[in-house]
């Protein structure tokens, strides 16, 4: 079978996938169960399970070009933050004459900003299948175009690291600003439906948890693919050993086009189905820091394994959750800590940790 | 090494068309000549690294280049495989492709392979993996996605694999080979390569006597169909391969000092001087 | 706002001065006599009373006119004697004039105000402008000649050409002509009008273009009126020209900051090849030391930066000394691990500063020679505490290139930093010049966190807002390379200001930073990049 060929030799690829199906099949039905069965599961959790998953999408994207690239990103989060706006965009639009000001043409912070007519960009965002192109779209050109500029020129390295972060700053400090027509600060928010189904309802977060696991699922194959091919193998050539690529005859800077775009896209639609779960998008998605905590989830989970970036996304985050409730002033800690403590001793991350147990 | 010898491999090479070069179709050396070297200078921070260089390799030749450290041995590699552009001067290779108007990727695909002196081959790949990517085949993404491994092209993994004596270790990682298996697998991807022109650098570092009487023959036999450059510092070594008259170059502060077989180079005052002292 | 400012503080220094002359009310029975006679005069007499007045006494009757201008004379209707009411309202004080003496005011109706009218307050303000045109201070002078701009009588217009041969201070007789030139405007001598027109083209002042505007609006003449225009021009073109200076300074004086933020950076990442994400927390580090130092020492705030300079060196640099001892030594010649580490110390260092401090921002205070202003003239006043930052920049910059290139340890660096086994083989303790390299980047970020202090909010946040800074000044400029990274930071801090006008605060930095993204793609190792085989490596 197709599925198996890609998952041949990744095992924990086969397991990650089947736990992914299980938990599709499980969640509706354990849902289901009466409210004071012990087996019940809220869809408060479903919802929390649900962004977690495309923040797992998201890490699987940063794993692709940093663990099987070497191209250390720190701008990640501004292809899945796009990728949010042009859900929000399009959820915004699903809002009409339901906002505040109930006027049928334009959001609420239009209004609110006294602008006359929707700007052009946001034409075509009523559509659905308009929006969900533009999730692919937006962040792939952007990758596309950045990444053809950096990558001519041999940017590389550390250099490429900072460039990133500033990109995703440049992006970030545009957005907060109101005339950019994304609604400033505030960003995009009080979304009421999604393609006709009413975000509030227990059924459409269900169907949102399910649709992130199968963008998951397709994500983490599309991945697999790539990095079972001997285009795949081109990109460890191209991490490990650049210029012996380039003497060899391999035009490394479309390789690293390629796969950096593909990757960009996967973190837009990770963002898209961010958006309807948390209910918000605002520009601090597209804050330095947050593209840099994906890299710790990688690097927490082990790089170039693809499975790892899924743990370690799972993992922090999980984390994250409890500690911003639990204990706050400890969490930047923590997290701080992490970092340094998983360069200095477990550069391979968790996954690094199993495999040395299966092998002792 | 196997019992798998060098000749068997070169009368095979004829059966599947091995050792026949991949290179540019716009290739042109109606005039005997593979490379030319013209006039080339290039300095770093006023340090003339290249001075006045003037070289040519007829096609098909087998060229030793010596010098003392610091000649600019290294540097004349990276102006012709495109890593580094000349102040001056001119590098074709033929009488019509240009080198200095094109990067390494397009030097490499027009038949020009580099053997680095540092042995580098890609250390989390497998063998086998690092064979099939050095193999001549076209490289844009959507080809290499869509690879897949004919029998014709595994037969000829299979047999370099047997040449450089690593048919055991096939899905082994590079990066766990020895240092001389290291050497053996970046010959043996040059091999894959096919490329019409060689340049080696010292090839022989960390090497037993016997395998470097296995590189020269290999290095001898390449020849004709091939031109190969060889730059060394093991003088036994140059000597065994420039057996039989063919030319050897001696560059010292950028530029050819002198130039002719083994026994004329050592034996000219100039050259006795740069490598002895005053 | 600088102006309204000077205004204010001119204003201010007029009020101290009248207060000044109330003690020396000398003469009593004389003040006595007027008083009374002020308290029930007519508008119509008063006007004689205060020159009779002046002529007695005229510090006394000038300051009784600036109160009287400044509504705040007063009499008590029962004691028919004056007062200074600033508030007339129950509770406020009043200060009795004959003794100084002050009460609290029980009743507003008690006093009544000693009005004047129009004609009595033109004719008081010219008093006291032609008054203050004797002044000791040229300054004092000055600005009360301008203030008769457009308002001074042909009596004034008479004293002041007297007032101008004796006078010898050049900007004050810049002040008279300009009096002297508005007045002749309405001459009917149409050479005197041309003198006028030329002598108000050559000067900067705001009042003469107002003067020339009004003039262009009356006048027929069509010569006059030609000249006038072109003098227009000349205003025009002098105030483009000063507000393009004063970009300039602006954008200087945040080019100074990106400096200080990001020479610590050259030497960290440009000369060692550390890639310390930290540096902004190091930074802060050298803001927050600046606080505690003034909270230590909280009656000498003057003097608290000489100390906050040193000490913030001391701490950040010890701080950077246990980063690289305790991390980064761990990491060398791996650059993306050594960012991930590096990026988490600086969350854990920015959470323990808002453990110990609290998250919100804290005030640093400016000790007070840094406040306040140079006017070089009037269209172009400079603040001092950029110019402090400026030359502060300049000095951490050749301090800093002197210890590279003069010191034992800056040879060492460079060593090691150019061929670190060499280094180690000819017997310098590589590991000794690793730590003591990021002590001094880190110190010198400490440093620029004392300048800083002085500019924005101390908080946790500072760190994070000047790391990207830093870094884009430090690969803008090329890395390894001090001359580099002030051009530019200079350069930078000038663009931004320059497209600041046009573009906005916000966009001017998006551009800014799009542009060094550009301009890296196309040079790759910054403006001044170092060459050779090494480097390209």
């Amino acid at each position: 079978m197709f599925l198996l060929q890609i998952l041949k030799n990744d095992k924990g690829g086969r397991w990650l996938i089947g736990l992914l199906i299980a938990l599709i099949v499980a969640v509706p039905v354990l849902n289901s169960l009466p409210a004071d069965s012990a087996l019940h599961v809220p869809t408060y959790t479903i919802s929390l399970l649900g962004k977690y998953l495309t923040l797992a999408l998201l890490a699987v994207a940063v794993d692709l070009v940093w663990g099987y690239l070497g191209i250390l990103t720190l701008g990640h989060a501004a292809f899945f933050a796009l990728g949010g706006y042009a859900m929000g965009m399009y959820l915004m639009r699903q809002i009409g004459d339901r906002g505040v000001y109930g006027n049928p043409d334009l959001p609420d912070f239009m209004v609110f900003l006294n602008w006359q007519e929707l700007p052009w960009f946001w034409s075509g965002f009523d559509q659905f299948w308009f929006a969900a192109l533009m999730v692919l779209i937006v962040p792939g050109l952007l990758a596309y175009v950045f990444g053809a500029l950096a990558f001519r020129s041999r940017v590389s390295g550390v250099y490429l690291s900072i460039i990133t972060q500033a990109l995703t700053y440049a992006l970030m400090l545009a957005f907060y600003r109101n005339e950019m027509g994304f609604g400033g600060n505030n960003g995009l928010t009080d979304f009421k439906d999604i393609i006709g189904f009413s975000l509030s309802d227990d059924t459409t977060k269900i169907g949102l948890f399910i649709a992130s696991a199968v963008a998951l699922i397709v994500g983490y194959l599309i991945s697999r693919a790539l990095t079972e091919s001997r285009a795949g193998r081109a990109c460890v050539a191209v991490r490990d050993a650049e210029s012996r690529a380039r003497f060899m005859g391999y035009r490394v800077e479309n390789i690293k086009l390629w796969v950096f775009t593909i990757s960009a896209m996967i973190a837009g639609v990770a963002g898209a189905l961010y958006v309807p779960q948390v209910g918000i998008i605002n520009p601090n998605e597209f804050s330095p820091l947050n593209s840099i905590e994906v890299v710790v989830w990688v690097a927490v989970g082990g790089r170039a394994s693809l499975y790892g970036a899924v743990i370690g996304a799972l993992l922090i985050n999980y984390a994250k959750s409890y500690f911003t409730v639990e204990l706050p002033d400890v969490w930047l800690f923590a997290l701080g800590g992490l970092f340094v403590l998983v360069t200095l001793f477990l550069p391979k991350g968790v996954v690094g940790l199993i495999r040395k147990k299966e092998t002792v | 090494m196997s019992g798998f010898s060098l000749q068997e491999f070169m009368r095979r090479d004829q059966v599947f068309d091995i050792v026949n070069a991949a290179q540019s179709d716009q290739l042109n050396v109606d005039k005997q000549i593979l490379l030319y070297l013209e006039g080339l200078s290039v300095s770093f921070d006023g340090f003339k690294a290249i001075n006045d260089l003037n070289l040519y390799i007829r096609d098909g030749e087998l060229r030793c280049i010596i010098g003392p450290n610091g000649a600019g041995k290294t540097t004349m590699m990276d102006i012709i495989t495109g890593k580094t552009k000349p102040d001056t001067g001119t590098a074709y290779f033929g009488q019509t492709i240009d080198l200095l108007n094109m990067d390494e990727p397009a030097i490499a695909e027009a038949g020009i392979g580099r053997k680095f002196q540092k042995p580098t081959v890609f250390e989390n790949l497998s063998v086998f993996a690092n064979l099939e990517l050095a193999m001549a085949q076209n490289r844009d993404f959507i080809s290499l996605y869509s690879a897949k491994l004919n029998t014709e092209q595994s037969d000829r993994i299979a047999d370099v694999q047997q040449l450089i004596g690593l048919a055991d270790h096939t899905f082994k990682l590079a990066g766990a080979l020895s240092h001389g298996q290291k050497q053996w697998l970046e010959i043996g991807m040059l091999l894959m390569q096919r490329p019409r022109l060689l340049l080696v650098d010292e090839p022989v570092a960390g090497m037993t006597h016997q395998e470097m009487d296995k590189t020269a023959e290999l290095l001898i036999s390449l020849a004709g169909k091939h031109s190969v450059v060889v730059v060394e510092h093991d003088m036994e070594f140059v000597r065994n391969l420039s057996e039989g008259g063919r030319t050897v170059s001696v560059l010292h502060q950028g530029s050819v000092l002198a130039e002719g077989t083994m026994d004329q180079v050592q034996n000219d005052d100039r050259v006795k001087q740069v490598y002895l002292g005053e | 706002m600088m102006r309204s400012l000077c205004k204010s503080l001119l204003s201010s220094l007029m009020l101290i001065m009248s207060l000044a002359a109330l003690p020396v009310l000398a003469g009593e029975a004389e003040f006595n006599q007027y008083e009374e006679k002020l308290t029930k005069a007519k508008f119509t007499e008063k006007s004689q009373i205060i020159s009779d007045w002046m002529a007695a006494d005229s510090g006394e009757a000038l300051s009784l006119m600036q109160m009287m201008l400044d509504s705040q004379l007063y009499y008590h209707k029962k004691e028919k004697q004056l007062y200074r009411v600033e508030k007339a309202e129950k509770g406020a004080e009043a200060f009795k004039l004959r003794d100084g003496s002050s009460v609290v005011i029980a009743n507003k109706r008690h006093f009544k105000r000693v009005s004047i009218n129009n004609t009595l307050r033109s004719e008081f303000g010219a008093l006291l402008s032609t008054a203050a045109l004797l002044a000791e201070s040229p300054v004092e002078r000055r600005s009360a000649a301008l203030d008769l701009i457009g308002t001074a009588t042909p009596e004034v217009v008479g004293q002041l050409r007297e007032l101008i041969k004796s006078e010898s201070n050049i900007s004050v007789q810049e002040a008279f002509n300009i009096v002297l030139a508005v007045a002749d405007l309405n001459s009917d001598e149409a050479s005197l009008v041309e003198a006028a027109i030329s002598t108000l083209a050559n000067t900067l002042e705001p009042s003469a273009l107002a003067a020339l505007t009004e003039f262009v609006e009356r006048t027929s003449d069509e010569q006059l009126l030609a000249a006038a225009n072109k003098a227009i021009q000349t205003h025009h073109d002098q105030a483009s020209f000063y507000s393009g200076v004063e970009t300039v300074y602006f954008g200087l004086s945040l080019g100074s900051v990106l400096v200080l933020a990001g020479i610590g950076l050259a030497i960290t990442f440009g000369v060692m090849g550390v890639i310390n994400m930290a540096h902004g927390e190091l930074i802060m580090i050298g803001a927050y030391t600046t606080y505690v130092v003034q909270l230590l020492m909280p009656n000498s705030i003057e003097y608290s930066l000489f100390v906050a300079i040193p000490a913030a060196f001391v701490v950040s640099g010890l701080v950077g000394i246990a980063i690289e001892r305790g991390v980064i030594r761990f990491l060398y010649g791996r650059p993306l691990e050594t960012l991930l580490a590096t990026f988490g110390i600086s969350l854990v260092l920015q959470q323990a500063v808002r453990s110990i401090f609290s998250p919100l921002n804290r005030s640093v205070e400016t000790p007070s020679w840094m406040a306040g202003s140079i006017e070089i003239n009037p269209l172009l006043s400079l603040t001092e505490s950029r110019l402090y930052i400026i030359f502060f920049c300049l000095f951490v910059f050749v301090a800093l290139s002197l210890v590279m290139k003069r010191t034992r340890l800056g040879l060492q660096v460079r060593a090691v930093s150019q061929n670190r086994a060499m280094a180690r083989a000819m017997g310098v303790r590589s590991e000794w010049v690793d730590a003591m390299t990021f002590g001094l980047g880190s110190g010198v970020a400490g440093v620029a966190g004392v300048a800083l202090s002085q500019l924005t909010n101390v908080g946790p946040n500072l760190g994070q807002a000047y790391i990207i800074d830093s870094f884009m000044v430090v690969v803008f400029g090329g890395v390894g390379n001090l001359w580099g990274t002030l051009v530019a930071g200079l350069s930078l801090g000038l663009a931004n200001k320059v497209m600041e006008p046009w573009a906005g605060a916000v966009l001017a930095k998006i551009l800014v930073l799009v542009f060094i993204i550009l301009f890296i793609q196309k040079r790759p190792r910054g403006l001044f990049p170092q060459r050779g085989r090494a480097a390209e490596g």
